[in-house]
């Protein structure tokens, strides 16, 4: 569904990205690891077409994004790094603006509302600004709006970050029963969150793609068996990686 | 067809409510029917003209707009990239020039909408003399363009950055640029040591030029393509802008 070929993107000089590939197909649930400014974000946002790549190519389902851009952003639902909504808006306008946004109107716009403020448990908040919510409520009310079409395809960065641990084991949980008819990314930087929803992880580090498998593969490859000693044997962090790259 | 549209008309129905789902429309509207009446009154001389026109009113209106216009458009483009809500919009199926002609049709609305609650001053001209409607009709044609050719260039300086300050001061001094290359005052000065026909291509770029041809009750042509090639530019570039922004 989801099919990414030596991906490049450089910002000026820098190379944010480096000829990165994988695919992602129907009923997978990819987890996206890496420290903080590998490239996740812009891999992310290469692929949901907001920003072109400068090199190599992404298709979904079938369609190339830089040749069918509009066609691919219908068939992917994304909750952009920071989860942003129109903060002067109250909840119900808001999915009403994206649901419409997406095509629906009418019957199918309320029954796709109704659907998922269910899904992210957004029913006593409808009628407040977003301006007024907690940190949760907002993260969630995007990721209303990134389901609200259904989409075959969703791409969602860092979808728990800022939830407390009851909303983050009801994100995941989400994320992997949506998983079993979609093809869905999201990155992370919660190791157990890998073990926990995924069917597959990528760690990428300063661009590249360093390992792609099962969490349990990714597992077995670390001396101690657990993943996050294994991520930080094949990562560097950003305080040592610009002096000694 | 139909789907570029359905695009456009859910982004401005959404620019719209957003005016007036936050203070800033009544805040707007107040201060801008408070001006508009107080320098029709007092520095446009109103009564003392002794005629019956709306010129006390349209006179002040190009000053009066150099400052309300922008702070109706700063938000547009910049309000987007500081909340990341570009990142939304740019990834709903509409295509990035469709976001822009919807942000700035919703306000160019607004803004028509804030002119027309104007009309008390049409009554009152009406009840105390016999004035040419049509001029005043003209007249707020003439309005209603200057506003959007100022609006486009708020749209375009708002795009530039995520920050509203800049973007207000960047619109107000291109906006007073194109009044400034034909007012008289200028102008007069320039005329001195210029030879004619150097002034004349000059005034020929300034909004007051055509926007005075459409205060005499002339409705012509060159007005309306000065006007609209200013917004189609203006917001050429605006896209040329969000486009390079994404590109790096």
């Amino acid at each position: 569904m989801i099919r990414v070929e030596n991906l490049s993107r450089s910002f000026g000089p820098k190379l944010a990205v480096d000829g990165v590939s994988f695919e992602v197909g129907r009923g997978e649930v990819l987890g996206f690891l890496g420290p903080n400014g590998a490239g996740k974000s812009t891999t992310m946002r290469m692929i949901t077409g907001f920003i072109p790549p400068s090199a190599g190519s992404v298709s979904v389902c079938g369609l190339d994004v830089q040749d069918h851009p509009i066609e691919v952003k219908r068939r992917i639902g994304y909750l952009p790094e920071a989860a942003p909504s129109y903060t002067d808006m109250s909840v119900l306008s808001f999915l009403k603006f994206s649901a419409e946004m997406r095509g629906l109107e009418g019957e199918s716009r309320r029954s796709a509302i109704r659907r998922v403020v269910e899904l992210c448990h957004l029913e006593s908040v409808l009628g407040q600004t977003i301006d007024t919510l907690s940190k949760g409520f907002r993260h969630r009310t995007c990721l209303a709006q990134a389901l609200i079409h259904d989409p075959e395809v969703l791409i969602l960065d860092e979808p728990t970050d800022g939830l407390d641990p009851n909303q983050k084991h009801e994100v995941r949980a989400l994320i992997r029963q949506m998983g079993e008819n979609k093809a869905i990314i999201f990155s992370t930087h919660i190791l157990e969150e890998v073990e926990a929803a995924c069917t597959r992880a990528i760690i990428i580090d300063r661009g590249r793609v360093v390992a792609n498998g099962t969490p349990r593969e990714l597992m077995a490859r670390s001396p101690t068996g657990k993943l996050e000693d294994f991520f930080r044997s094949i990562t560097r962090s950003d305080t040592v990686a610009e002096g000694t790259a | 067809m139909k789907g570029h549209w359905a695009g456009i008309r859910t982004i401005a129905k959404r620019e719209l409510a957003a005016y007036f789902e936050s203070p800033v429309a009544y805040v707007f509207l107040v201060i801008f029917l408070l001006l508009a009446g107080f320098f029709t009154f007092t520095f446009g001389g109103f009564f003392e003209r002794g005629e019956a026109s709306l010129a006390a009113f349209f006179n002040w209106l190009p000053w009066l707009f150099l400052f309300l216009v922008p702070a109706a458009g700063m938000r547009l483009w910049s309000e987007e990239r500081r909340l990341g809500t570009i990142e939304l919009l740019l990834t709903m199926p509409v295509a990035a020039w469709q976001a822009i002609v919807g942000k700035f049709l919703a306000s160019w609305l607004f803004l028509i909408v804030a002119l027309a609650l104007t009309f008390p001053m049409i009554i009152t001209v009406n009840w105390l003399g016999d004035p040419d409607n049509g001029v005043i009709v003209s007249g707020y044609v003439g309005a209603a363009l200057l506003a959007g050719a100022y609006l486009a260039i708020s749209c375009m300086t708002s795009a530039l950055t995520r920050n509203q300050v800049i973007a207000f001061i960047l619109a107000v001094v291109l906006c007073l640029l194109l009044i400034l290359v034909g007012f008289a005052p200028l102008t007069d000065l320039l005329a001195r040591w210029a030879s004619p026909w150097v002034v004349e291509s000059v005034t020929k770029f300034s909004v007051l030029t055509y926007y005075d041809g459409f205060q005499k009750g002339v409705l012509d042509s060159r007005g309306l393509l000065y006007f609209f090639s200013i917004m189609a530019y203006a917001l050429f570039v605006t896209g040329v802008v969000i486009r390079n922004q994404r590109t790096g």
